[in-house]
Protein backbone atom coordinates (compact mmCIF):
# COMPACT_ATOMS: atom_id res chain seq x y z
CA UNK A 1 0.00 0.00 0.00
CA UNK A 2 1.99 3.10 -1.15
CA UNK A 3 2.40 5.41 -3.10
CA UNK A 4 6.04 4.79 -4.37
CA UNK A 5 6.45 3.51 -8.01
CA UNK A 6 8.32 4.27 -10.77
CA UNK A 7 7.66 7.51 -12.32
CA UNK A 8 9.23 9.72 -15.21
CA UNK A 9 8.32 13.51 -15.78
CA UNK A 10 8.90 15.28 -19.69
CA UNK A 11 8.54 19.00 -19.91
CA UNK A 12 8.78 20.61 -23.19
CA UNK A 13 9.48 24.20 -22.36
CA UNK A 14 8.84 27.27 -24.18
CA UNK A 15 12.01 29.24 -25.70
CA UNK A 16 11.86 32.99 -27.07
CA UNK A 17 15.25 34.95 -28.14
CA UNK A 18 13.82 38.72 -27.76
CA UNK A 19 16.19 40.11 -30.06
CA UNK A 20 15.86 37.69 -32.56
CA UNK A 21 11.58 37.40 -33.04
CA UNK A 22 11.87 35.39 -36.50
CA UNK A 23 14.96 33.25 -34.96
CA UNK A 24 14.06 29.03 -36.05
CA UNK A 25 12.50 27.47 -32.72
CA UNK A 26 14.47 24.28 -33.70
CA UNK A 27 17.41 25.35 -34.00
CA UNK A 28 17.12 27.90 -31.15
CA UNK A 29 15.98 24.78 -28.72
CA UNK A 30 19.47 22.51 -30.76
CA UNK A 31 21.52 25.62 -29.35
CA UNK A 32 19.90 25.18 -25.99
CA UNK A 33 20.66 21.10 -25.63
CA UNK A 34 24.33 21.68 -27.21
CA UNK A 35 25.37 24.60 -24.98
CA UNK A 36 24.25 22.82 -21.86
CA UNK A 37 25.25 18.91 -23.20
CA UNK A 38 28.64 20.11 -24.01
CA UNK A 39 29.95 21.32 -20.80
CA UNK A 40 27.41 21.53 -18.60
CA UNK A 41 26.32 17.89 -16.88
CA UNK A 42 28.00 15.87 -19.09
CA UNK A 43 31.04 16.76 -17.16
CA UNK A 44 33.49 18.31 -19.56
CA UNK A 45 33.37 15.11 -21.83
CA UNK A 46 34.26 16.12 -25.54
CA UNK A 47 31.04 15.65 -27.47
CA UNK A 48 27.44 15.11 -25.41
CA UNK A 49 26.40 11.35 -24.80
CA UNK A 50 24.39 10.26 -27.48
CA UNK A 51 21.07 8.63 -27.01
CA UNK A 52 20.37 5.05 -27.51
CA UNK A 53 17.73 4.16 -29.24
CA UNK A 54 17.92 0.60 -28.39
CA UNK A 55 14.03 -0.96 -27.41
CA UNK A 56 12.90 2.58 -29.35
CA UNK A 57 10.00 2.68 -32.21
CA UNK A 58 11.75 1.13 -34.86
CA UNK A 59 11.18 3.81 -36.56
CA UNK A 60 14.02 5.49 -35.15
CA UNK A 61 16.18 4.04 -36.85
CA UNK A 62 16.31 5.94 -39.52
CA UNK A 63 18.34 8.31 -36.84
CA UNK A 64 21.36 6.86 -37.77
CA UNK A 65 22.20 4.16 -35.29
CA UNK A 66 22.62 0.04 -36.34
CA UNK A 67 22.69 -0.43 -32.74
CA UNK A 68 19.40 -2.79 -32.77
CA UNK A 69 20.42 -4.71 -36.11
CA UNK A 70 24.24 -5.22 -34.94
CA UNK A 71 23.47 -6.66 -31.73
CA UNK A 72 24.75 -10.04 -31.78
CA UNK A 73 23.81 -12.57 -29.42
CA UNK A 74 26.10 -12.45 -26.41
CA UNK A 75 27.44 -16.05 -26.86
CA UNK A 76 29.34 -14.68 -29.90
CA UNK A 77 31.66 -12.56 -27.12
CA UNK A 78 33.74 -15.45 -26.49
CA UNK A 79 34.81 -15.54 -30.23
CA UNK A 80 36.17 -12.37 -29.76
CA UNK A 81 40.15 -12.23 -27.66
CA UNK A 82 39.45 -8.95 -26.97
CA UNK A 83 35.95 -9.36 -25.33
CA UNK A 84 34.91 -10.00 -22.20
CA UNK A 85 34.21 -13.94 -21.03
CA UNK A 86 30.66 -14.45 -22.18
CA UNK A 87 28.58 -13.79 -18.57
CA UNK A 88 25.95 -15.28 -19.71
CA UNK A 89 25.81 -18.15 -16.77
CA UNK A 90 26.81 -15.01 -14.43
CA UNK A 91 23.47 -15.56 -12.21
CA UNK A 92 25.12 -12.31 -9.75
CA UNK A 93 24.87 -10.25 -12.53
CA UNK A 94 22.23 -10.63 -14.63
CA UNK A 95 20.53 -10.01 -10.63
CA UNK A 96 22.14 -6.21 -10.32
CA UNK A 97 21.06 -5.34 -13.59
CA UNK A 98 18.82 -7.89 -14.95
CA UNK A 99 19.97 -8.91 -18.22
CA UNK A 100 22.96 -9.86 -19.85
CA UNK A 101 25.51 -7.85 -21.88
CA UNK A 102 25.95 -7.19 -25.42
CA UNK A 103 28.13 -6.06 -28.16
CA UNK A 104 27.86 -4.10 -30.62
CA UNK A 105 29.29 -2.98 -33.77
CA UNK A 106 30.81 0.55 -33.45
CA UNK A 107 29.55 3.00 -36.23
CA UNK A 108 31.24 3.61 -39.00
CA UNK A 109 32.97 6.88 -39.67
CA UNK A 110 29.69 8.34 -42.32
CA UNK A 111 27.40 7.25 -39.38
CA UNK A 112 29.23 9.61 -37.05
CA UNK A 113 29.49 11.77 -39.43
CA UNK A 114 25.47 11.98 -40.23
CA UNK A 115 23.65 14.75 -38.88
CA UNK A 116 21.56 14.18 -35.67
CA UNK A 117 19.36 15.97 -33.72
CA UNK A 118 20.71 17.79 -30.50
CA UNK A 119 20.66 15.10 -27.89
CA UNK A 120 22.56 14.65 -24.30
CA UNK A 121 22.17 12.40 -21.76
CA UNK A 122 23.48 13.96 -17.95
CA UNK A 123 24.90 12.79 -15.16
CA UNK A 124 21.60 13.02 -13.17
CA UNK A 125 20.56 10.44 -15.78
CA UNK A 126 17.90 12.86 -17.60
CA UNK A 127 17.74 13.21 -21.21
CA UNK A 128 18.04 16.51 -22.74
CA UNK A 129 16.98 17.22 -26.50
CA UNK A 130 15.14 18.79 -29.12
CA UNK A 131 11.54 17.35 -29.16
CA UNK A 132 8.42 19.49 -32.03
CA UNK A 133 10.76 22.47 -32.09
CA UNK A 134 11.19 22.75 -27.81
CA UNK A 135 14.07 22.03 -25.62
CA UNK A 136 12.65 18.99 -23.50
CA UNK A 137 14.36 17.55 -20.16
CA UNK A 138 12.83 13.88 -19.59
CA UNK A 139 13.77 13.41 -16.17
CA UNK A 140 15.63 10.09 -14.92
CA UNK A 141 13.35 7.37 -13.47
CA UNK A 142 12.59 8.22 -9.81
CA UNK A 143 11.27 5.59 -7.29
CA UNK A 144 8.54 7.52 -5.53
CA UNK A 145 6.52 11.18 -6.39
CA UNK A 146 8.97 13.24 -4.18
CA UNK A 147 11.98 12.28 -6.05
CA UNK A 148 9.80 12.50 -9.62
CA UNK A 149 9.57 16.60 -8.22
CA UNK A 150 12.96 16.68 -7.27
CA UNK A 151 14.45 15.67 -10.74
CA UNK A 152 11.28 17.78 -12.38
CA UNK A 153 12.77 21.24 -10.86
CA UNK A 154 16.26 19.87 -11.52
CA UNK A 155 15.36 20.03 -15.00
CA UNK A 156 14.45 23.82 -14.39
CA UNK A 157 17.99 24.71 -13.16
CA UNK A 158 19.40 22.85 -16.30
CA UNK A 159 17.48 25.29 -18.52
CA UNK A 160 18.93 27.97 -15.80
CA UNK A 161 22.17 27.06 -16.66
CA UNK A 162 21.86 26.56 -20.17
CA UNK A 163 20.94 29.95 -20.55
CA UNK A 164 23.41 31.54 -18.82
CA UNK A 165 26.02 29.46 -20.92
CA UNK A 166 24.18 31.07 -23.52
CA UNK A 167 23.85 34.66 -22.76
CA UNK A 168 28.58 33.54 -22.12
CA UNK A 169 28.05 33.37 -25.67
CA UNK A 170 26.39 36.84 -26.31
CA UNK A 171 22.95 35.14 -26.64
CA UNK A 172 19.77 35.51 -25.29
CA UNK A 173 17.37 33.32 -25.22
CA UNK A 174 15.18 32.79 -22.34
CA UNK A 175 13.10 29.68 -21.66
CA UNK A 176 9.80 29.25 -19.80
CA UNK A 177 8.22 26.44 -18.30
CA UNK A 178 4.56 26.88 -19.15
CA UNK A 179 2.23 24.94 -22.15
CA UNK A 180 0.90 27.77 -23.84
CA UNK A 181 1.38 30.83 -25.87
CA UNK A 182 -2.12 31.89 -25.55
CA UNK A 183 -2.18 31.93 -29.13
CA UNK A 184 -2.91 28.23 -30.00
CA UNK A 185 0.25 26.74 -29.83
CA UNK A 186 0.54 23.92 -26.48
CA UNK A 187 3.53 22.11 -25.63
CA UNK A 188 3.21 19.04 -23.12
CA UNK A 189 4.67 18.17 -19.45
CA UNK A 190 3.94 14.51 -19.09
CA UNK A 191 3.53 12.30 -16.71
CA UNK A 192 4.98 8.49 -16.95
CA UNK A 193 3.61 5.91 -14.70
CA UNK A 194 4.74 2.44 -14.57
CA UNK A 195 1.67 -0.14 -13.50
CA UNK A 196 0.95 -3.55 -13.63
CA UNK A 197 -0.20 -4.67 -16.92
CA UNK A 198 -3.00 -6.89 -15.33
CA UNK A 199 -5.17 -3.78 -14.70
CA UNK A 200 -7.57 -3.61 -17.50
CA UNK A 201 -6.89 -0.43 -19.96
CA UNK A 202 -11.01 -0.29 -19.74
CA UNK A 203 -10.45 0.04 -15.93
CA UNK A 204 -8.09 2.89 -16.37
CA UNK A 205 -10.14 4.87 -18.80
CA UNK A 206 -13.05 4.35 -16.74
CA UNK A 207 -12.35 5.04 -13.45
CA UNK A 208 -9.11 7.86 -14.35
CA UNK A 209 -11.28 9.93 -16.63
CA UNK A 210 -13.02 11.83 -13.16
CA UNK A 211 -9.60 12.01 -11.57
CA UNK A 212 -7.52 13.80 -14.73
CA UNK A 213 -10.95 15.80 -15.09
CA UNK A 214 -11.41 17.27 -11.68
CA UNK A 215 -6.80 16.82 -10.72
CA UNK A 216 -6.42 20.74 -12.11
CA UNK A 217 -8.62 21.92 -9.34
CA UNK A 218 -5.89 20.92 -7.04
CA UNK A 219 -2.54 21.12 -8.99
CA UNK A 220 -3.38 23.27 -12.05
CA UNK A 221 -0.92 26.19 -13.29
CA UNK A 222 -3.25 28.71 -13.72
CA UNK A 223 -3.88 30.82 -17.01
CA UNK A 224 -4.68 34.13 -18.24
CA UNK A 225 -7.34 33.51 -21.47
CA UNK A 226 -9.93 31.43 -22.37
CA UNK A 227 -9.81 29.15 -25.51
CA UNK A 228 -7.33 27.49 -27.28
CA UNK A 229 -6.68 31.19 -28.75
CA UNK A 230 -7.46 33.06 -25.80
CA UNK A 231 -10.34 34.63 -27.04
CA UNK A 232 -12.44 35.32 -24.24
CA UNK A 233 -10.93 37.52 -21.64
CA UNK A 234 -10.93 35.63 -18.27
CA UNK A 235 -8.70 33.26 -15.42
CA UNK A 236 -8.91 29.49 -15.86
CA UNK A 237 -7.36 27.00 -13.36
CA UNK A 238 -5.47 24.69 -15.72
CA UNK A 239 -3.01 26.19 -18.89
CA UNK A 240 -3.73 22.79 -20.76
CA UNK A 241 -7.87 22.26 -20.32
CA UNK A 242 -8.57 23.73 -23.70
CA UNK A 243 -6.72 21.61 -25.74
CA UNK A 244 -8.60 18.24 -24.31
CA UNK A 245 -10.22 17.68 -26.99
CA UNK A 246 -11.21 13.95 -27.08
CA UNK A 247 -11.57 11.10 -24.08
CA UNK A 248 -9.05 8.19 -25.09
CA UNK A 249 -6.46 8.46 -28.09
CA UNK A 250 -2.80 7.94 -29.29
CA UNK A 251 -2.68 11.58 -30.50
CA UNK A 252 -0.35 13.72 -28.25
CA UNK A 253 0.29 17.06 -30.96
CA UNK A 254 -3.18 17.27 -31.87
CA UNK A 255 -7.10 16.30 -31.05
CA UNK A 256 -5.45 15.54 -27.48
CA UNK A 257 -7.14 12.91 -25.41
CA UNK A 258 -8.10 12.99 -21.66
CA UNK A 259 -6.34 9.37 -21.53
CA UNK A 260 -3.41 8.68 -23.95
CA UNK A 261 -3.31 5.19 -24.85
CA UNK A 262 0.66 5.36 -25.95
CA UNK A 263 2.38 2.17 -24.29
CA UNK A 264 5.97 1.45 -24.34
CA UNK A 265 7.04 0.31 -20.61
CA UNK A 266 10.95 0.16 -21.59
CA UNK A 267 10.56 -2.56 -19.04
CA UNK A 268 8.83 -5.99 -18.93
CA UNK A 269 6.27 -5.07 -21.23
CA UNK A 270 4.36 -8.93 -19.67
CA UNK A 271 4.35 -7.60 -16.25
CA UNK A 272 4.25 -3.60 -16.66
CA UNK A 273 2.64 -0.64 -18.92
CA UNK A 274 3.76 2.53 -18.80
CA UNK A 275 0.76 5.27 -18.22
CA UNK A 276 1.60 8.43 -20.42
CA UNK A 277 -0.64 11.32 -18.99
CA UNK A 278 -0.42 14.09 -21.39
CA UNK A 279 -2.91 16.75 -19.98
CA UNK A 280 -1.43 17.48 -16.99
CA UNK A 281 0.32 20.94 -16.29
CA UNK A 282 3.88 22.12 -16.04
CA UNK A 283 4.34 23.03 -12.10
CA UNK A 284 6.92 25.28 -10.62
CA UNK A 285 5.43 24.63 -6.85
CA UNK A 286 6.70 21.62 -5.34
CA UNK A 287 3.19 21.09 -3.72
CA UNK A 288 1.72 21.37 -6.60
CA UNK A 289 4.13 18.69 -8.25
CA UNK A 290 3.79 16.40 -5.86
CA UNK A 291 -0.03 16.42 -5.70
CA UNK A 292 -0.06 16.23 -9.05
CA UNK A 293 2.48 13.06 -9.11
CA UNK A 294 1.24 11.47 -5.69
CA UNK A 295 -2.43 11.41 -6.05
CA UNK A 296 -2.19 9.76 -9.31
CA UNK A 297 0.01 7.16 -8.31
CA UNK A 298 -2.62 6.52 -5.52
CA UNK A 299 -5.51 5.78 -7.66
CA UNK A 300 -3.36 3.53 -9.73
CA UNK A 301 -2.43 1.84 -6.53
CA UNK A 302 -6.05 1.58 -6.20
CA UNK A 303 -6.65 0.23 -9.37
CA UNK A 304 -3.64 -2.08 -9.25
CA UNK A 305 -5.44 -3.83 -6.03
CA UNK A 306 -8.33 -5.00 -8.27
CA UNK A 307 -10.82 -4.05 -5.74
CA UNK A 308 -12.33 -1.19 -6.91
CA UNK A 309 -14.94 0.89 -4.19
CA UNK A 310 -18.18 0.81 -5.49
CA UNK A 311 -18.25 4.66 -4.63
CA UNK A 312 -15.86 4.94 -8.11
CA UNK A 313 -19.11 3.89 -9.92
CA UNK A 314 -20.88 7.37 -9.12
CA UNK A 315 -18.12 9.62 -10.49
CA UNK A 316 -18.78 8.91 -14.24
CA UNK A 317 -19.42 12.40 -16.01
CA UNK A 318 -21.92 12.94 -18.59
CA UNK A 319 -19.34 14.97 -21.04
CA UNK A 320 -16.18 13.90 -19.53
CA UNK A 321 -14.39 16.68 -22.67
CA UNK A 322 -17.19 19.51 -21.74
CA UNK A 323 -16.38 19.18 -17.94
CA UNK A 324 -12.54 19.25 -18.32
CA UNK A 325 -13.38 22.88 -19.87
CA UNK A 326 -16.18 24.11 -17.44
CA UNK A 327 -14.07 23.39 -14.44
CA UNK A 328 -10.77 24.89 -15.48
CA UNK A 329 -12.83 28.02 -16.65
CA UNK A 330 -14.11 28.82 -12.95
CA UNK A 331 -11.61 30.13 -10.42
CA UNK A 332 -14.20 29.76 -7.98
CA UNK A 333 -14.54 26.23 -7.90
CA UNK A 334 -18.08 26.27 -7.31
CA UNK A 335 -19.34 24.90 -11.13
CA UNK A 336 -20.81 21.22 -10.74
CA UNK A 337 -20.39 18.81 -14.14
CA UNK A 338 -23.30 16.58 -14.96
CA UNK A 339 -22.98 12.65 -13.83
CA UNK A 340 -24.49 9.84 -15.29
CA UNK A 341 -26.57 8.83 -12.34
CA UNK A 342 -28.03 12.10 -12.59
CA UNK A 343 -26.60 14.60 -10.08
CA UNK A 344 -23.79 17.07 -10.36
CA UNK A 345 -20.53 17.18 -8.76
CA UNK A 346 -17.82 20.11 -8.51
CA UNK A 347 -14.58 19.15 -8.72
CA UNK A 348 -13.71 19.01 -5.04
CA UNK A 349 -16.66 17.00 -4.39
CA UNK A 350 -14.99 14.30 -7.02
CA UNK A 351 -11.66 14.80 -5.78
CA UNK A 352 -12.85 14.29 -2.28
CA UNK A 353 -14.69 10.99 -3.19
CA UNK A 354 -11.20 9.50 -4.57
CA UNK A 355 -9.16 10.51 -1.35
CA UNK A 356 -12.07 8.78 0.87
CA UNK A 357 -12.38 5.41 -0.61
CA UNK A 358 -8.33 5.55 -1.28
CA UNK A 359 -7.98 6.15 2.98
CA UNK A 360 -10.66 3.68 3.58
CA UNK A 361 -8.68 1.03 1.26
CA UNK A 362 -5.09 1.70 2.78
CA UNK A 363 -6.76 1.25 6.30
CA UNK A 364 -7.85 -2.14 5.40
CA UNK A 365 -4.81 -3.06 4.79
CA UNK A 366 -2.34 -1.64 7.55
CA UNK A 367 -0.56 1.28 8.18
CA UNK A 368 0.38 3.87 5.57
CA UNK A 369 4.07 4.85 5.12
CA UNK A 370 5.17 8.09 5.58
CA UNK A 371 5.48 8.98 1.46
CA UNK A 372 1.72 7.91 1.36
CA UNK A 373 0.69 9.58 4.69
CA UNK A 374 2.21 12.43 3.21
CA UNK A 375 -0.07 12.90 -0.02
CA UNK A 376 -2.99 11.66 1.85
CA UNK A 377 -2.65 14.80 4.44
CA UNK A 378 -1.86 17.19 2.08
CA UNK A 379 -4.72 16.13 -0.39
CA UNK A 380 -7.07 16.73 2.27
CA UNK A 381 -5.35 20.01 3.60
CA UNK A 382 -5.36 21.05 -0.12
CA UNK A 383 -9.03 20.26 -0.78
CA UNK A 384 -10.04 21.97 2.78
CA UNK A 385 -8.07 25.01 1.73
CA UNK A 386 -10.16 25.28 -1.62
CA UNK A 387 -13.19 24.74 -0.16
CA UNK A 388 -12.74 27.51 2.57
CA UNK A 389 -10.82 30.09 1.85
CA UNK A 390 -9.63 29.98 -1.49
CA UNK A 391 -6.16 32.18 -0.95
CA UNK A 392 -5.37 30.21 1.95
CA UNK A 393 -3.95 27.78 -0.66
CA UNK A 394 -1.43 30.11 -2.09
CA UNK A 395 1.61 28.67 -0.42
CA UNK A 396 0.42 25.06 -2.11
CA UNK A 397 -1.39 25.32 -5.30
CA UNK A 398 -0.05 27.71 -7.97
CA UNK A 399 -2.91 28.38 -9.91
CA UNK A 400 -4.35 29.76 -6.67
CA UNK A 401 -1.11 31.91 -6.11
CA UNK A 402 -1.23 33.03 -10.08
CA UNK A 403 -4.90 34.35 -9.01
CA UNK A 404 -3.93 35.84 -6.23
CA UNK A 405 -1.25 37.81 -7.60
CA UNK A 406 -3.13 38.74 -11.29
CA UNK A 407 -6.70 39.73 -9.16
CA UNK A 408 -4.16 42.12 -7.04
CA UNK A 409 -2.92 43.49 -9.95
CA UNK A 410 -6.29 43.52 -11.38
CA UNK A 411 -8.11 46.06 -8.65
CA UNK A 412 -5.14 47.89 -8.41
CA UNK A 413 -5.02 49.26 -12.07
CA UNK A 414 -9.23 48.56 -12.74
CA UNK A 415 -7.80 46.15 -15.58
CA UNK A 416 -10.24 44.05 -17.79
CA UNK A 417 -8.49 40.55 -18.35
CA UNK A 418 -7.38 41.18 -21.80
CA UNK A 419 -5.31 43.96 -20.87
CA UNK A 420 -1.33 43.17 -21.58
CA UNK A 421 -0.03 43.88 -18.43
CA UNK A 422 -1.72 40.94 -17.28
CA UNK A 423 -1.14 38.52 -20.10
CA UNK A 424 2.45 39.74 -19.41
CA UNK A 425 2.84 38.48 -15.65
CA UNK A 426 0.99 35.24 -16.79
CA UNK A 427 3.84 34.53 -19.41
CA UNK A 428 6.41 35.61 -17.17
CA UNK A 429 5.69 33.77 -14.24
CA UNK A 430 6.90 30.62 -16.34
CA UNK A 431 9.98 32.78 -17.22
CA UNK A 432 12.92 30.36 -15.74
CA UNK A 433 15.52 33.61 -15.38
CA UNK A 434 16.47 34.05 -11.95
CA UNK A 435 16.37 37.91 -12.05
CA UNK A 436 12.76 38.23 -14.37
CA UNK A 437 10.99 35.02 -12.43
CA UNK A 438 7.54 35.94 -10.79
CA UNK A 439 7.56 32.95 -8.83
CA UNK A 440 11.27 33.78 -7.87
CA UNK A 441 10.00 36.53 -6.11
CA UNK A 442 7.36 35.12 -4.38
CA UNK A 443 9.87 32.76 -3.52
CA UNK A 444 12.05 34.86 -2.03
CA UNK A 445 9.47 36.39 -0.09
CA UNK A 446 8.47 33.17 1.35
CA UNK A 447 5.45 32.63 -0.34
CA UNK A 448 5.74 29.65 -1.38
CA UNK A 449 5.94 26.85 0.24
CA UNK A 450 8.98 24.47 -0.78
CA UNK A 451 9.97 20.79 0.06
CA UNK A 452 13.69 20.64 -1.47
CA UNK A 453 16.03 23.81 -1.20
CA UNK A 454 17.97 25.26 -3.90
CA UNK A 455 20.93 22.78 -2.91
CA UNK A 456 18.65 19.47 -3.24
CA UNK A 457 17.66 21.15 -6.56
CA UNK A 458 21.32 21.80 -7.46
CA UNK A 459 22.11 18.53 -6.34
CA UNK A 460 19.65 16.35 -8.31
CA UNK A 461 20.91 18.44 -11.88
CA UNK A 462 24.11 16.57 -11.43
CA UNK A 463 23.12 13.50 -9.78
CA UNK A 464 20.98 10.59 -10.55
CA UNK A 465 18.11 9.18 -8.04
CA UNK A 466 19.82 5.81 -6.85
CA UNK A 467 17.17 3.91 -6.35
CA UNK A 468 16.72 3.18 -9.81
CA UNK A 469 18.51 2.20 -13.06
CA UNK A 470 19.18 6.16 -13.53
CA UNK A 471 21.97 5.71 -10.79
CA UNK A 472 24.13 3.37 -13.54
CA UNK A 473 23.29 5.85 -16.07
CA UNK A 474 24.06 8.97 -14.55
CA UNK A 475 26.66 7.56 -12.57
CA UNK A 476 28.90 6.42 -15.67
CA UNK A 477 28.58 9.26 -17.64
CA UNK A 478 29.94 11.19 -14.26
CA UNK A 479 32.92 9.04 -13.76
CA UNK A 480 33.88 7.66 -17.77
CA UNK A 481 32.33 10.27 -19.47
CA UNK A 482 34.73 9.46 -22.31
CA UNK A 483 33.61 6.04 -22.77
CA UNK A 484 30.12 6.21 -23.11
CA UNK A 485 29.44 6.03 -26.78
CA UNK A 486 25.15 6.23 -26.20
CA UNK A 487 22.38 5.91 -23.13
CA UNK A 488 18.73 5.31 -23.46
CA UNK A 489 16.37 4.09 -20.73
CA UNK A 490 17.04 0.32 -21.67
CA UNK A 491 20.93 0.87 -22.05
CA UNK A 492 23.98 1.91 -21.96
CA UNK A 493 26.67 1.65 -24.76
CA UNK A 494 30.58 1.68 -23.52
CA UNK A 495 33.52 2.38 -25.50
CA UNK A 496 36.26 0.77 -24.11
CA UNK A 497 39.69 1.27 -25.08
CA UNK A 498 40.99 -1.84 -26.89
CA UNK A 499 37.84 -3.72 -27.77
CA UNK A 500 36.81 -4.09 -31.36
CA UNK A 501 33.14 -3.65 -30.85
CA UNK A 502 30.97 -1.46 -28.55
CA UNK A 503 29.61 -3.20 -24.97
CA UNK A 504 25.81 -2.47 -24.61
CA UNK A 505 24.35 -2.88 -21.39
CA UNK A 506 20.83 -3.56 -21.40
CA UNK A 507 19.28 -1.99 -18.45
CA UNK A 508 15.65 -3.47 -18.57
CA UNK A 509 14.80 -3.46 -15.55
CA UNK A 510 14.17 0.24 -14.21
CA UNK A 511 14.35 -1.11 -10.39
CA UNK A 512 17.72 -2.81 -11.23
CA UNK A 513 21.12 -1.28 -11.65
CA UNK A 514 20.40 1.17 -8.45
CA UNK A 515 23.23 2.06 -5.89
CA UNK A 516 22.62 -0.84 -3.59
CA UNK A 517 22.66 -2.91 -6.45
CA UNK A 518 25.50 -1.86 -8.13
CA UNK A 519 26.94 1.23 -6.39
CA UNK A 520 29.83 -0.90 -4.74
CA UNK A 521 30.83 -1.68 -8.03
CA UNK A 522 30.89 1.61 -10.20
CA UNK A 523 32.36 3.52 -7.17
CA UNK A 524 35.77 1.13 -6.48
CA UNK A 525 36.34 1.04 -10.78
CA UNK A 526 39.52 2.60 -11.87
CA UNK A 527 38.57 2.42 -15.47
CA UNK A 528 35.68 1.44 -17.64
CA UNK A 529 36.76 -1.85 -18.41
CA UNK A 530 37.71 -2.65 -14.87
CA UNK A 531 34.14 -1.98 -14.32
CA UNK A 532 32.97 -4.42 -16.72
CA UNK A 533 35.42 -7.23 -15.03
CA UNK A 534 34.27 -6.15 -11.82
CA UNK A 535 30.26 -6.26 -13.22
CA UNK A 536 30.97 -9.83 -14.47
CA UNK A 537 33.06 -11.55 -11.93
CA UNK A 538 31.50 -10.19 -8.89
CA UNK A 539 29.43 -12.53 -6.71
CA UNK B 1 -12.82 23.27 -29.27
CA UNK B 2 -14.53 24.44 -32.10
CA UNK B 3 -16.05 28.19 -32.07
CA UNK B 4 -19.31 26.69 -31.83
CA UNK B 5 -18.76 24.33 -28.73
CA UNK B 6 -16.48 27.83 -27.27
CA UNK B 7 -19.61 29.82 -27.85
CA UNK B 8 -22.12 28.18 -26.39
CA UNK B 9 -19.47 27.37 -23.50
CA UNK B 10 -18.34 30.92 -23.18
CA UNK B 11 -21.94 31.73 -21.83
CA UNK B 12 -21.94 29.21 -19.07
CA UNK B 13 -18.15 30.82 -18.22
CA UNK B 14 -19.31 34.03 -17.72
CA UNK B 15 -22.12 33.14 -15.86
CA UNK B 16 -19.82 31.16 -13.44
CA UNK B 17 -17.34 33.36 -13.17
CA UNK B 18 -19.90 36.34 -11.61
CA UNK B 19 -19.61 35.08 -8.56
CA UNK B 20 -18.08 37.05 -6.12
CA UNK B 21 -15.49 35.73 -3.78
CA UNK B 22 -15.98 37.51 -0.32
CA UNK B 23 -12.90 36.71 1.80
CA UNK B 24 -10.86 37.51 -1.07
CA UNK B 25 -9.97 40.76 -0.87
CA UNK B 26 -8.15 41.17 2.28
CA UNK B 27 -6.07 38.17 0.49
CA UNK B 28 -5.40 40.17 -2.62
CA UNK B 29 -4.36 43.12 -0.18
CA UNK B 30 -1.51 41.06 1.24
CA UNK B 31 0.36 40.37 -2.16
CA UNK B 32 0.66 44.34 -2.44
CA UNK B 33 3.77 45.31 -1.25
CA UNK B 34 5.05 42.49 -4.16
CA UNK B 35 3.24 44.06 -6.95
CA UNK B 36 5.08 47.13 -6.68
CA UNK B 37 8.52 44.81 -6.42
CA UNK B 38 7.22 42.76 -9.55
CA UNK B 39 6.43 46.11 -11.50
CA UNK B 40 9.91 46.82 -11.63
CA UNK B 41 10.73 43.68 -13.57
CA UNK B 42 7.84 42.82 -15.47
CA UNK B 43 8.70 43.34 -19.39
CA UNK B 44 8.41 46.85 -19.79
CA UNK B 45 6.35 47.02 -22.87
CA UNK B 46 3.92 44.68 -22.12
CA UNK B 47 2.08 44.88 -25.26
CA UNK B 48 5.28 44.01 -27.49
CA UNK B 49 6.03 41.17 -24.94
CA UNK B 50 2.44 39.64 -25.25
CA UNK B 51 2.66 39.97 -29.37
CA UNK B 52 5.90 38.50 -29.48
CA UNK B 53 5.08 35.17 -27.35
CA UNK B 54 4.80 32.93 -30.43
CA UNK B 55 5.68 28.93 -29.73
CA UNK B 56 5.48 26.29 -32.08
CA UNK B 57 2.72 23.67 -30.94
CA UNK B 58 4.29 20.69 -29.47
CA UNK B 59 2.85 17.29 -27.80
Amino acid sequence: MTTKRIIGMETEFGILEPAEPYANPVALSSHVVEAYGAVGSASGAATPVKWDFHGEDPLNDARGYRLERAAAHPSQLTDDPNQLAPSGEDLAQQRRMGARLQHVARPSNGEMLRARAANAVLTNGARLYVDHAHPEYSSPETANPREAVLWDRAGEHVMIEAMALLRRQGREVVVYKNNVDGKGASYGSHENYLMRREVAFIDVIRYLTPFFVTRPAICGAGRVGLGQRSEVPGFQISQRADYVENDVGLETTFNRPIINTRDEPHADAEVWRRLHVIGGDANLFDVSNLLKVGTTSLVLWLLETGEIPLDLESLMLDDAVDATWRISHDPTLRTAVDMHDGSSKTALDIQQVYLDVIREAIRRRGEPDFDTEEILTRWQQVIDSLRGDLFSAAAQVEWVAKYQLLEGMRQRGGLAWDNDKLRALDLQWHDLRPERSIVARLDGSGKIERIFSHAEVAYAATHAPESTRAYLRGGLIERFPGNVAAAGWDGIVLDVPGYRDLVRLPTTRPARATSALVGEILEGSTSVEDFLIRLTSAK
Amino acid sequence: MSSQEFAQHRRQSEEASEVELPQAQAQINEVDSLLDEIDSVLESNASAFVQGFVQKGGQ
